[in-house]
């Protein structure tokens, strides 16, 4: 019975395959460009370009075949033309390299656009010098998989996004490196995708800017070194995963902006050397566990609009301020966390500590409530504050506390 | 030499110099006496500038001593109580005031051989007794041959020896026509060494006269009687 | 004026005071570089302790050495010297004194582990601001001959200088919160020296990233080579003018 099943398998490959037709183009190829080449081929064929450098200005890929470039082929758009554009489903684009997309400040050139399409592949390629990298709009069930993307623009202006989705759904955004776009991996109206194992740095803008997208998780991603940071904004239902933010340092940087998120978790993750690690504004029903915030300026900037926030099991190590404020309200809960910070006891040995600790330094709320006080950051006055506040707490929130604090971190 | 005309000196409420005025000549060898806090101390202190007083001038060789310093290179000083940095050494003491001064004269060093102190060079100021101190202090105000010489109690707290040793030194010197300015609570040695006498009280000069008017004037043939009398007698 | 600066110089080096004052300074710099495994943190620590010690020490030691060399000051008083020169001599060996102490003690550590434009800036800063409380401790010990009081007043300058202006600033920052005070903070740490060291130390740091409009305010002006020239000839001011101001005391006081 196996073994029938087996062979009608292999009968319907087979039978698939002979219909199926594979040509080669290149500089010692019969057919020495690819926009040729796509003329000859039909729904499910293969075009094999060969290494070699191709000038096909504005090449539209119009029908469901497979590209495969051998020893990365060079497709130049001479900063003038759109490289590649997807206008078929169940396309491939696997191995090129794609260079010097178009600028204009009124059309999005990219280095490859999808239009409107459904089960689009674009793996392997090198993108150098896009305007925008991999452009996909009103696109379903596509996946874009270890390319790697650089720009080296200086000007916000002049730069577009690495990989910007826009009105997708279930898309996965998978292993690739961007550095030097405008924003990083760029997603709007996007439901229902998975952005796992990028590398984002060196962003001008945003390692992620994410908006109004719901049901999506990214993780496993390292954002470092953009302009600002991360930023996601204006969605629900976020799962941020194991992803590491670091040295986003800079006036008005986050290691992640959230802004009018709602029931979203994001556990795992590590901030590091961040001004602020987590800013959060207009938040409700998080639920934050098992991060580690480490050397940020403010580990987490936590607006009084926020609610329901649950903050369990993380490590706030060696950072300026671990918690800052804007409010006497708080609905949020901190508990079971450790804090470097501590200077409790724990008597009966349970390693929880036995008095509460107050992650809102005193400083930081007159800072917060009137910010030219950050002159005497570092002073001895603003040291002796903190110091008394922690014997009488008057200023800080009475209720911004942590019940539980550990008293060793967690292994994490 | 020495002018000192109208000096007046308050400290707090206590009035140490009321409207005082001097003028000495080279050659003369003054006696200041007069009872405890009467301004004997605070009058040299102002001819020295270490005083500045509140109102009067003092000029020394016609040039007044309010706006310059270097007049104190012909003056030699010995203070009631001399004191100096605990930590340095007679001998270092010494060398930097030569070093400092770098006078053109000749250095005297007489009273340096006549107390013996090239031994001691080697002691801290810290350590020394008072006599030994005194000693030092002498040493010093004769130490660069100076033309004017102001005495605080020279032989206060000094062995006899040395003291008879210090007394010789200003005999010698008032030969050179030098100008002594002594204070002393020990009428007898002054009567050896003084030409005129200054009497001082509550801050005013009562007297200035030779020795010689004095003893006339009082018949008295004893300075200490003569004085005596002067301090039984009501201020006129 | 060399000769007496070379007397007052040599009898402060032998003081054991300030070698103890160097010792302190070399083992805490040490210490803070090798605990804090990140140079910047380290940086930061010290900077407390500088701003702590550096003008504790200085201004202190300087008014209980003025005093005890009253006798010192009395010798020279009666010699052919000027008053002035005296004086200045004494600044002279204190200022210096205590700046090879800060340079030695604090300064060759830092130069060791931090060879970075901060580094030298606190090293700067430093020896600027013992000059500084140096000078403060003129004013102090020219005030008054009794060493009790004089010792008094110097620690609150010390305490004024390092607490009790930064409080006023923060009530003065919460009366008038209405308004926009970046600008006016410029001046306002400009009027004490240890507040004008730090911000010129925080702002060479990446922790000034922390200071948010203010920081960004005061690197406008203070980053700027106009800036540094104003702040610096500020520092000097506050070197001068105390110093001058006890000079003026000095030339008229009764030994």
């Amino acid at each position: 019975m196996k073994k029938a099943s087996w062979i009608l398998c292999c009968g319907i490959l087979y039978s698939t395959t002979l219909n199926a037709k594979t040509i080669k183009v290149g500089p010692h190829q019969e057919i020495a460009d690819i926009t040729t080449g796509l003329q000859k081929l039909s729904n499910g064929d293969t075009l094999i370009a060969e290494g070699g450098t191709y000038h096909e200005k504005n090449l539209v890929v119009d029908k469901s075949i497979v590209l495969i470039g051998i020893n990365h082929p060079v497709l130049d758009g001479e900063n003038k033309y759109e490289n590649i554009s997807v206008k078929a489903d169940w396309v491939t684009v696997d191995g090129f390299t794609i260079n010097n997309s178009g600028i204009s400040s009124t059309v999005d050139y990219a280095g490859l656009k999808i239009y409107n399409r459904h089960n689009v592949t674009i793996r392997n390629n090198i993108f150098n010098d896009c305007f925008f990298g991999i452009y996909s709009q009103n696109c379903t069930n596509c996946t874009i998989k270890n390319n790697q993307l650089s720009a080296h623009q200086v000007q916000e202006q002049r730069s577009g996004n690495g990989i910007h989705c826009w009105k997708c759904d279930t898309m996965q955004i998978i292993g690739n490196t961007i550095s030097g776009h405008r924003d990083g991996i760029y997603f709007e109206f996007v439901t229902h995708s998975i952005i796992w194992r990028n590398l984002s740095n060196g962003n001008l803008r945003y390692g992620l800017h994410f908006m109004f997208s719901s049901h999506d998780t990214y993780a496993v991603n390292i954002f470092e070194n953009n302009g600002a940071g991360v930023s996601v904004m204006f969605s629900n239902h976020v799962h941020m995963f194991h992803n590491s933010f670091r040295e986003n340092w800079g006036d008005g940087s986050y290691g992640l902006l959230l802004k009018e998120i709602s029931d979203s978790y994001i556990d795992g993750n590590i901030f590091e050397r961040n001004t602020s690690g987590i800013f959060m504004e207009g938040g409700s029903r998080i639920e934050m566990y098992k991060n580690t915030f480490r050397g940020n300026g403010w580990a987490l900037k936590i607006q009084a609009s926020c609610m329901d926030i649950k903050l369990k099991n993380n490590n706030f190590l060696g950072n300026t301020f671990d918690v800052g404020t804007n409010g006497s309200l708080v609905l949020n809960t901190f508990d079971y966390n450790y804090w470097d910070k501590y200077e409790g006891y724990d008597l009966n040995k349970d390693k929880i500590g036995d008095v509460p600790y107050r992650p809102v330094s005193m400083y930081s709320m007159i800072v917060e409530k009137n910010p030219p006080a950050m002159m005497l950051f570092h002073s001895l006055i603003t040291t002796l504050l903190d110091k008394s506040e922690k014997v009488i707490p008057s200023l800080t929130p009475e209720n911004l506390k942590d019940n539980h604090p550990l008293m060793k971190p967690l292994q994490l | 030499m020495i002018e000192a005309i109208s000096i007046s000196k308050k400290f707090g409420k206590l009035k140490a110099l009321n409207n005082v005025s001097i003028v000495t000549g080279s050659g003369q060898s003054i006696a200041l006496v007069g009872p405890n806090g009467c301004g004997k101390t605070t009058l040299i202190k102002c001819i020295l500038g270490m005083v500045v007083p509140d109102s009067g001038t003092i000029k020394l060789k016609s040039e007044s001593i309010a706006t310059g310093w270097k007049y104190r290179s012909i003056i030699g000083y010995m203070p009631q109580v001399g004191r100096y940095p605990d930590q340095m050494k007679i001998g270092q003491v010494m060398d930097m005031l030569t070093d400092i001064r770098q006078s053109p004269s000749s250095i005297d060093e007489d009273l340096i051989k006549a107390f013996s102190l090239k031994g001691l060079y080697n002691k801290r100021m810290g350590t020394l007794s008072g006599g030994t101190m005194q000693k030092v202090s002498a040493s010093i105000a004769f130490l660069f041959n100076p033309e004017i010489l102001i005495l605080d109690e020279p032989t206060a707290g000094l062995d006899p020896v040395a003291s008879e040793a210090l007394k010789e030194k200003i005999a010698a010197e008032k030969q050179k026509g030098k100008l002594f300015l002594i204070t002393s609570h020990i009428l007898s040695e002054l009567e050896e060494l003084a030409t005129h006498i200054v009497y001082m009280q509550d801050g005013v000069i009562m007297l200035y006269k030779t020795m010689e008017a004095l003893k006339v004037d009082t018949g008295e043939n004893k300075l200490s009687r003569a004085i005596a009398q002067l301090m039984t007698k009501p201020a006129p | 004026m060399i000769k007496i600066v070379k007397y007052i110089l040599l009898d402060i080096l032998r003081n054991k005071i300030v070698l103890a004052y160097t010792i302190f300074l070399f083992a805490i710099t040490f210490c803070v570089f090798s605990l804090e495994d990140n140079a910047e943190k380290g940086l930061l620590t010290l900077l407390n302790l500088i701003l702590f010690i550096v003008p504790l020490v200085s201004i202190i030691f300087s008014t209980i050495y003025i005093y005890n060399s009253s006798e010192f000051i009395e010798l020279l008083v009666s010699q052919p010297i000027k008053r002035k020169s005296i004086w200045l001599s004494l600044f002279t060996g204190l200022a210096g004194a205590l700046s090879l102490a800060f340079i030695i003690g604090a300064g060759i550590p830092l130069l060791i582990y931090v060879r970075s434009v901060t580094g030298l800036m606190m090293i700067v800063n430093g020896v600027l601001i013992s000059v500084i409380f140096a000078s403060l401790a003129m004013v102090a010990a020219v005030r008054t001959r009794d060493k009790a009081k004089g010792i008094g007043f110097s620690i609150l300058l010390w305490l004024f200088f390092s607490l009790v202006y930064d409080g006023l600033v923060l009530f003065l920052l919460f009366q008038f919160s209405d308004y926009p005070l970046e600008k006016a903070m410029i001046i306002i740490s400009a009027l004490n020296p240890i507040d004008l060291g730090r911000i010129l130390i925080l702002l060479k740091m990446d922790v000034s990233a922390l200071m948010g409009y203010t920081g960004a305010v005061f690197k406008e002006f203070y980053g700027t080579e106009k800036g540094l020239f104003v702040s610096f000839s500020v520092m000097i001011l506050w070197i001068l003018l105390p110093l001058l101001y006890s000079l003026r005391k000095f030339n008229r006081k009764d030994l």
